[in-house]
């Protein structure tokens, strides 16, 4: 007899938690993961890919995961300093095989520049640049518009003359910064 | 009144469940790496120890004690407990995706927590009153912040300390929770009766 009790006791309990928890669960409903949205938000939205994956959506959702943050060559230092900030982790670095272009050279930003008098007009370029940043038309020479350009590299590959390179912007007074961290600091232990 | 004050203070300083009677270990070392996590830490353990020996009362009084069924405590007390930490879990998802992102296991964990089982055991057999129980919930989770939290502190400190080698890391962290302990045992003198 006390057995019996004991179970529907035991039971009766169980069941009260289950529905409260239950009502909670409808009640308290997440509908995504609100993070990757941030994230994505965050992020440059050219959809190169040079982070490894097809877009900007799908890499926020890996960030959120627990992938490298410093991935995003667009973003750049920036990107990567509010993601950080966002998900509560160290600013990294960005990764070196994702620095754009020759990892030797500097960090500056750079822009896709067309050789004017080699392009053919053949729009291969404008298909595959996320940001709309290159102008032209068939049989047209093409150009770059600089200000709309992230540097992202996509346009290099299909233009069937090389007439596209990566050049550095000039310095300007918009875009020059010091550079603090010139004297090595090394930490000892 | 004065009776609450000295448990409070009592169960804060002089009994720490972490550094004086060794429970709730694992998430004072597994959590204290950094300062802001131990604080969010802190409050979910807060809300959940602070419930769990409330309803843990009402359990044993209302239900297991009438009934005579006062050997299925703990087994009932770890359902109470589970519950309550499921319930925090939802809110702490719904209300702060950050913060549940940094407590990541550590939220769940908190069902295995063996301060919070400590707190709703103890609360029986020093045959607490309803007020009492949660008074003393209540103090022992906001002791095992404080401890958390000033921990927290001095690990963030110590890893950029020059510390010799075969200390480092885990090892630094256990000694320097041996002396906290060490220094909180000065409490003990604290209140005269």
């Amino acid at each position: 007899m006390n057995i019996l009790l004991a179970i529907l006791v035991l039971g009766s309990i169980a069941a009260i938690f289950g529905a409260l928890l239950g009502y909670a669960s409808v009640r308290f409903k997440v509908d995504a993961d609100p993070i990757v949205e941030q994230l994505d938000d965050l992020l440059p939205q050219t959809q190169c890919g040079q982070c490894g994956y097809p877009g900007c959506k799908p890499y926020a959702q890996a960030v959120a995961d627990g992938e490298a943050i410093n991935k995003c060559a667009p973003g750049g230092e920036d990107t990567i300093k509010k993601i950080a900030d966002l998900m509560g982790v160290e600013v990294q670095p960005l990764d070196e095989s994702h620095v754009q272009g020759d990892t030797t050279a500097s960090n500056r930003p750079k822009v896709a520049f067309i050789i004017e008098e080699d392009c053919i007009g053949c729009t291969k370029c404008i298909q595959a640049c996320p940001v709309d940043a290159i102008i032209g038309a068939a049989k047209q020479m093409h150009t770059i518009i600089i200000d709309e350009c992230t540097g992202c590299d996509l346009c290099v590959a299909p233009c069937p003359v090389d007439c596209i390179e990566m050049r550095e912007l000039p310095d300007t007074i918009h875009n020059w910064q010091w550079d603090l961290t010139s004297i090595p600091v090394k930490q000892l232990d | 009144m004065t009776d609450y004050l000295l448990l409070l203070v009592g169960t804060v300083l002089v009994n720490n469940f972490v550094l004086v009677q060794f429970l709730g270990l694992c998430p004072f070392m597994g959590v204290s790496s950094r300062t802001e996590t131990a604080i969010g830490m802190s409050f979910a353990t807060i809300f959940v120890m602070t419930l769990a020996s409330l309803l843990s009362y009402l359990v044993t009084t209302y239900l297991l004690v009438p009934l005579d069924l006062e050997y299925l405590t703990t087994m009932s007390f770890i359902l109470v407990i589970a519950v309550v930490v499921q319930f925090t879990e939802m809110v702490v998802h719904k209300t702060s995706a950050s913060l549940y992102r940094l407590l990541g296991i550590f939220l769940p964990l908190i069902t295995t927590n063996c301060a919070v089982l400590g707190v709703a055991l103890l609360n029986l057999r020093q045959q607490h009153s309803f007020f009492e129980s949660i008074i003393y919930g209540f103090g022992a989770s906001l002791g095992f912040s404080l401890v958390l939290i000033m921990f927290s502190a001095m690990r963030e400190k110590l890893a950029n300390a020059d510390v010799p080698a075969p200390f480092k890391g885990t090892a630094i962290a256990m000694i320097t929770a041996g002396l906290m302990s060490l220094a909180f045992l000065g409490f003990t003198g604290l209140v005269k009766i």
